[in-house]
């Protein structure tokens, strides 16, 4: 066997969380990831995406870069770095987008909330320290750039995620998908996002470093709530059909290549003014060359990253990212595809250890997203 | 019959020239959930050390090295519907093949299970 998971090298040269001690006395099983000694496992994969699913599951993304722009114009300024509709997101209000470079390559992909005197932005760990060199750059002088380095993220989510935080914040039973606001739990601040990475009903929390195992502890206590792990994290958003920067998006791709043309704002179309907007509005137009698509296989043999694509002996695309799936039962994977051969249904094959695996391109979602748009929950 | 380890985290009983191979508890613990082995080919031959089977779990695929040479005489064909097993019986239900010896010197080289269980404990 080969190790899996080189963990006594992993423990050399990494950074603490404020729930290290936390996942520790939980069982976890901690590896380095994005610089950051995280859990990737408590009980196992499986029980853990799988009681996301039905109940609530708490993730510590706390190695995710919290950041802050403010200042007059900061909502123009960031517009010249990615290309959502900023200027038009209301108070209150979250929205997925992209920083890209020149030619509209992806840097990163992250969330931008509007919290009414500034804005708050989530990247991915692995890449913040570059988005914050890129914004230092980019931004101009007037506009300021603050990382919240003291505040830890959690994620709660699945269907039982709003029933358990309402206990104890009764104010966020009425929160709908894409909203945000602050809080107050025993004195602490929580800036709460109804948002995820899992496809489930749920919410995203900003809390200091300080108040992050009260608020984790008080969570965890409830009988709908169990801490789940960044593996099942990553098997959950693949079902989801949600990219996972690293993997699925680079600078290597772009957001109409990578299936995020929702992120290419109506307003941003019309007036340009983003990274590589020529490009885009011409792969807008004329149709990209690949594309990323979802990838349903048979039998249990996984596709994974790096895999080639092939139909009739040939390459048509690479695998992204791919594994099994827990809720579905079947090998399931995301890659780039030729654009002539991306309709759903098409039969293709994917490569892997010489094998040739059969696989069906299918819409993405895999499992289908269970948001809260409206209403009251039931 | 004595069972020896590698440190590739196999192991393997051997009975007259047969060998049977599964991968260690441990290894099955540090893989977590399994969702698919790849076993090798009955009939095939294979070389000490050659990568012969692939272990899959949610997370990874890993190789499985087996620990002696000669001819695959028998794949455990249970692990097609429940490669689970490998996780909840690493040691007994969840082996993965059995190997005909060419080489019963090879053995020698194989450690023993106080040898693996202080190798394992070092990691």
């Amino acid at each position: 066997m080969n190790d899996p998971v080189d963990e006594a090298e992993a423990q050399e040269a990494q950074l603490t969380l404020p729930l290290d001690a936390w996942h520790r006395a939980r069982g976890a099983r901690m590896v380095e990831f994005a610089g950051y000694m995280m859990p990737v496992q408590y009980e196992g994969i499986i029980a853990e995406h799988l009681w996301t699913r039905e109940h609530a599951g708490l993730f510590d993304v706390s190695h995710m870069g919290q950041l802050v722009v403010s200042g007059e114009g900061a909502a123009e300024a960031l517009e010249t770095l990615l290309p959502g509709d900023i200027s038009a997101l209301k108070p209150g209000r979250v929205r997925y987008s992209l920083l890209l470079d020149e030619a509209g390559g992806i840097l990163d992909d992250l969330m931008v909330t509007n919290r009414g005197q500034d804005l708050y932005l989530v990247v991915n760990g692995a890449t913040k320290w570059d988005d914050i060199a890129h914004l230092r750059e980019y931004l101009p002088d007037e506009v300021t750039l603050n990382h919240l380095d003291d505040q830890a993220l959690l994620a709660l989510q699945g269907p039982q995620a709003a029933k358990a935080l309402a206990r104890l914040v009764p104010d966020v039973a009425g929160m709908t998908f894409m909203t945000a606001g602050e809080f107050k739990w025993q004195g602490a601040s929580l800036g709460v996002s109804c948002t995820g990475y899992t496809g489930e009903d749920g919410f995203e929390i900003s809390v200091s470093g300080e108040n992050v195992v009260a608020l984790a502890d008080a969570l965890v206590a409830m009988d709908e709530v169990q801490p789940i792990g960044l593996g099942a994290r990553d098997s959950l958003r693949l079902e989801a059909g949600l990219p996972l920067y690293g993997h699925d998006l680079s600078p290597d791709t772009d957001p109409v290549s990578a299936d995020l043309a929702f992120a290419i704002s109506k307003a941003r179309r019309e007036e340009g003014g983003f990274p590589g907007a020529e490009k885009m509005l011409a792969l807008l137009a004329n149709g990209p060359t690949r594309r990323r698509v979802g990838l349903a296989l048979e039998g249990r043999m996984a596709a994974r990253e790096g895999a080639e694509i092939m139909l009739a002996g040939g390459s048509v695309g690479v695998v992204t990212s791919g594994g099994f799936s827990p809720l579905l039962q079947h090998p399931i994977a995301m890659g780039y595809v030729d654009s002539a051969h991306t309709k759903p249904g098409t039969a293709l094959e994917i490569e892997m250890r010489g094998k040739l695996l059969p696989a069906t391109v299918v819409p993405m979602p895999f499992v289908p997203h269970r948001y809260h748009r409206k209403g009251d929950r039931p | 019959m004595s069972r020896k380890f590698t440190q590739d985290h196999e192991w393997i009983d051997v009975s007259g020239d047969v060998g049977t191979v599964g991968i260690t508890d441990y290894a099955q613990g540090q893989l977590g959930d399994i969702t698919f082995v790849e076993l090798p080919e009955v009939g095939s031959t294979v070389g000490k050390g050659d990568s012969v089977s692939v272990v899959d779990s949610v997370k990874a695929a890993s190789d499985v090295y087996t620990p002696v040479s000669g001819e695959v005489l028998e794949v455990n064909e249970a692990l097609g519907d429940a490669p689970e097993t490998v996780n909840t019986d690493a040691d007994g239900e969840g082996w993965l093949f059995k190997v005909k010896l060419s080489d019963p010197g090879e053995l020698e080289s194989l450690i023993d299970e106080a040898a693996y269980k202080s190798y394992v404990a070092e990691l």
